[in-house]
């Protein structure tokens, strides 16, 4: 029954015909789920999940219509990616190192989806602490792609997407810090924004790199992105780099009809330097040239800082990544062997820190060296420095262009062991993504098209920051339009 | 023989604020002061255990601290700061890594004035002050070490000064003179005793006029002012020693074993820390208004230079005597009162002051110094001090007298009246009562009246003498010594 919605709309419609009410649905989920194969969720809440969908039905039940106002996502079965705290509910962030661990405090964004209505299925698999593009990287196994099950789903919340996509959820939260949402919903073939830096509060979410991490929402539309980010979005007085601007109405604005005429799409030069998939480079010009017939004018820009967009990133993430893992050494919370006590510090830590997996190890590794006595200089404070040129490019670029459009990634999902042997092969999986994330700009994934085999090929646009408004409207006027043309 | 080496000596102090709540969450901040210990691991949060996915939020109240101690030093304040992370490992230390300032902390470039024993007045560098966060305490037992978070987070200042101290005199006049200011600025509780200011020590020697820096040893967890002027005069020696046997002084972290009067150096091996430091991502630059610093700066109480300069200046006390009254807040509090109330008895405040500041800094100081306490810590009470000044300049008490009641009212607490009810040390100074004794010693004594009527003025003594005796030491001297002379002029007029 789940397989007949698509999306939060098609939801509340039925509840409000009586179709269907929230419990049902829910249990109707956690069926299919139980079901499924794709080991996209880690933990799952059904008796939580049944209480908020009890709730909901007592809420329909008084009001018969869903109160959109002070409930927009009532009775909504939502996924959220391992990697953001619930209290009482088991969080690992897919390591050994916090297989058993319960947060004493739930993330704010996921509080903020709660009080909305949304009723959370469970918690969703992904690559271990955020750090992987493939979903490979878990330590509970990896996510399938939810058509092609020889296949990645992308990451790291492949578990995100697989789940939207395979109809495990209606919705999911995923982490983007390099393109950890955009990559794996290029990859399944749904939407998937990460917002302005500091739009969504980050308390909550467990650090991989903190000036680079922000949540994200995944859904089948651009709609229901929109939807979870007006809920989401907003000052959190416990994070200190939240937004302080103010509150828009994503949803609202994207319904007034936005037109392609006349709007400028910046193509970026070094973004098309070959390497591209052939059936990835044809969908993305495809897709440019349908932009094209709507009336809007494609531009050139150049963002000559590109090709050190990789180095930097892997080295500040890493950095602030290698800092961001200290806490975790046994002490207070995660993994005690409790078997006879170490003979010192330096055994214990050792025992502790073995948990991690050998992705984990290696950052941790490249960041500690980064930022190290007689290299920090070279590395850290150069990366921050070629940061801020990246960020400058875009700037400039964004004085002559609405948006810049580009592909998610140079191909399509590869096969599982495909890219496992060569750490940097899969690194390059993010070229597109990462310099995003480094200016703290807005951007998202939504499909374009698929290759031979059927694989889902993602359109990415990229917005000015604090620019998340005029990006969804342009995104759901693509989604609309290029949909209805291309099937 | 000259002094061949000379001490460099610069001091980290390490003060806790006394603000409500912890650095970087909602946390009580004062957990160790009072009697009672609040249960292990009871005050903590997410936050301030390191939990995954938690996030600071910095205290206004500490900002407004540090810039009042930067103040108060003469220190710049930056108006654009940045906390910086400092990464080690340790079990008390939950997040892996403190957060700290690193290159841009909040005040720099002050300075402290200390007076040494010999009045001779110097100038003290202090490099900066910044901001950071306490870490959890540790406990190591023979089978296992445990760990206690209830500190960790509690808001810091670190002041740093230059190598400008020459000696462990210096040293000590330095920490006295920034407990002093910073208690004064009611920014720190001060008590060294529970780790509300702690010290450390680096100390190095070098040959009298060198530049460079000789090798220096690091002094810390010595726990009073007291113990470090022992430990820097013992390391000195120590560290003379060494070279002059031709050998060379180890970088080091030493401790300051008060028993043995020696420093050791720390059981645990001491490698150099990389600490990697790198600015805080998750706090945004702290950016102040020069209108807040004016603001804080129009806040600031009268500092310890200023109080002693008005002593001396508006109440006539000496140099020696103001210095000690405000080496302590709560001394120069309990003298101000003090006066206050002998002003609102009708006392003229200059006549007040002086009494009272004898006594505090005379008989009341010493006391303090033996017990190593704080005047509010003691069972002398403000009126103590007003009864004792009051009785005695009423003829009731001696100064012997009133050196007894303050001991006595010290020990006890009982008030003045009651004890000098219960010791008997009620001076007469009745003329009436006075004028018989004396007429009685001039009676008892005609060989010594007629010495004294001859010139021989020193004999007054004796008879004032017999006269106490007569009185059982009661009788006030000056009026008996008064009595006498006038009944000498009186009988001599009366002769001639």
């Amino acid at each position: 029954m789940v397989d007949l919605y698509n999306n939060i709309k098609q939801i509340h419609e039925a509840y409000n015909k009586k179709l269907i009410s929230p419990i049902e649905l829910t249990k109707d989920y956690f069926q299919k789920i139980k079901a499924s194969k794709h080991n996209a969720y880690l933990t799952l809440c059904e008796e939580r999940a049944m209480q908020q969908a009890k709730k909901a039905d007592q809420i329909l039940v008084q009001t018969g219509q869903v109160p959109h106002d002070r409930f927009p996502l009532l009775g909504i079965p939502i996924g959220i990616k391992d990697v953001l705290t619930i209290e009482g509910v088991r969080t690992t962030c897919a390591s050994r190192m916090l297989e058993h661990y319960i947060p004493p405090y739930t993330a704010t964004s996921v509080l903020r989806l709660e009080a909305a209505g949304a009723i959370v299925l469970g918690k969703l698999n992904m690559d271990e602490f955020a750090m992987g593009s493939s979903n490979e990287n878990s330590a509970f196994g990896p996510v399938l792609h939810p058509t092609h099950h020889d296949r990645v789903p992308g990451g790291s919340s492949g578990g995100s997407a697989t789940a939207v996509k395979a109809n495990l959820c209606i919705a999911a939260l995923g982490t983007d810090t390099g393109g950890s949402v955009r990559l794996p919903a290029s990859y399944c073939g749904i939407v998937g924004m990460k917002p302005t830096y500091g739009t969504i509060s980050r308390f909550g979410l467990v650090a991989f790199a903190s000036s680079l991490d922000q949540v994200g929402p995944l859904a089948n539309t651009v709609e229901d992105v929109a939807k979870l980010l007006d809920v989401m979005a907003g000052h959190d007085p416990s994070d200190s780099t939240s937004l302080r601007t103010q509150k828009i109405n994503y949803t609202d604005l994207i319904q007034t009809k936005y037109d392609l005429k006349n709007l400028k799409i910046g193509v970026p030069n070094e973004y098309f330097m070959g390497g591209l998939q052939p059936g990835v480079d044809s969908s993305v010009h495809s897709a440019l040239k349908w932009c094209e017939t709507q009336g809007a004018k494609l531009i050139s820009v150049n963002l000559p800082h590109t090709k050190y967009a990789v180095a930097v990133y892997y080295i500040i993430a890493v950095s602030e990544a290698s800092s961001n893992l200290a806490r975790y050494d046994s002490v207070r919370f995660g993994v005690r062997y409790p078997d006879k006590a170490e003979q010192d510090l330096v055994e214990f830590y050792k025992k502790a820190r073995s948990l991690f997996g050998a992705e984990v190890k290696r950052r941790i590794i490249l960041g500690t060296f980064s930022l190290s006595s007689g290299y920090y200089d070279a590395y850290y404070k150069r990366a921050c420095q070629v940061r801020r040129l990246i960020q400058q490019d875009f700037d400039k670029a964004f004085k002559e262009v609405d948006v810049i459009l580009s592909p998610v990634s140079p191909t399509t999902a590869f096969k599982i062991g495909e890219k496992t042997s060569d750490p940097l092969q899969m690194y390059l999986m993010d070229i597109f993504t990462i310099p995003v994330n480094l200016a703290g700009l807005p951007a998202l994934s939504v499909p374009c098209g698929k290759d031979n085999e059927g694989l889902p090929i993602g359109l990415h646009m990229i917005g000015p920051a604090f620019g998340d408004g005029k990006l969804l409207a342009i995104a759901n006027a693509f989604e609309k339009g290029f949909r209805i043309n291309h099937g | 023989m000259a002094n061949v080496y000379e001490a460099v000596i610069g001091l980290e102090v390490h003060a806790q604020l006394s603000t409500e709540t912890k650095i970087f969450c909602s946390c009580q901040a004062r957990v160790e002061s009072g009697k009672t210990e609040i249960p292990v691991n009871s005050n903590t949060c997410p936050i301030c255990a390191g939990h995954p996915g938690v996030l600071p939020v910095l205290n206004k109240k500490v900002v407004e601290y540090a810039i009042k101690a930067g103040l108060a030093t003469g220190c710049e304040i930056r108006l654009v700061n940045i906390f910086a992370r400092k990464n080690y490992f340790y079990p008390d230390l939950p997040k892996g890594y403190q957060i700290s300032q690193y290159e841009n902390p909040i005040c720099e470039n002050g300075f402290l004035e200390i007076t040494t024993k010999d009045f001779i007045k110097k100038k003290i560098n202090i490099q900066r002050i910044h901001m950071e966060e306490d870490a959890g305490k540790n406990v190591h037992l023979a089978e296992f070490s445990l760990v206690n978070l209830n500190r960790a987070g509690v808001p810091l200042i670190e002041i740093v000064s230059g190598p400008d101290m020459r000696s462990a005199e210096e040293a000590g006049a330095y920490l006295r003179a920034l407990h002093a200011i910073l208690t004064y600025l009611d920014i720190c509780d001060g008590n060294m005793q529970e780790g509300n200011f702690r010290c450390d020590a680096n100390i190095s020697i070098r040959p009298q006029g060198a530049k460079e820096f000789g090798t220096r040893t690091e002094i810390k967890n010595v726990n009073s002012f007291r113990f470090v002027e022992k430990a820097l005069e013992y390391e000195i020696k120590r560290q003379t020693d060494v070279v002059q046997s031709g050998q060379k002084v180890i970088l080091e972290t030493r401790t300051y074993d008060s028993d043995q009067g020696i420093t050791l150096p720390l059981r645990s091996k001491e490698e150099a820390h990389d600490y990697r430091y790198f600015p805080e991502p998750d706090l945004i630059p702290l950016q102040l208004s020069q209108k807040l610093v004016e603001e804080i700066k129009d806040t600031l109480p009268e500092l310890p230079s200023q109080k002693k300069e008005r002593f001396i200046r508006d109440l006539g006390l000496s140099s020696y005597d103001a210095s000690v009254l405000t080496s302590s807040k709560n001394l120069a509090l309990f003298f101000e009162k003090a006066v206050q109330k002998l002003v609102l008895k009708g006392w003229n405040i200059l006549e007040a002051s002086k009494p009272v500041a004898n006594f505090l800094t005379g008989e009341v100081a010493r006391l303090l110094n033996d017990e190593n306490i704080e005047i509010n810590q003691s069972k002398l009470q403000i009126d103590h001090t007003v009864d004792v000044v009051t009785a005695a300049k009423d003829g009731l008490l001696s100064s012997t007298g009133a050196k007894q009641v303050i001991a006595m009212a010290w020990k006890n607490g009982d008030s003045v009246n009651a004890i000098i009810e219960r010791e008997g040390l009620r001076q007469v100074s009745d003329n009436n009562v006075l004028e018989q004794i004396v007429e009685k010693i001039v009676a008892n004594y005609p060989l010594q009246v007629t010495q004294y009527l001859s010139g021989k003025e020193k004999i007054l003594g004796f008879l004032v003498g017999q006269a106490m005796k007569e009185s059982a030491g009661k009788a006030n001297p000056v009026v008996i010594q008064d009595l006498f002379k006038k009944k000498f002029k009186g009988d001599h007029n009366a002769s001639s």
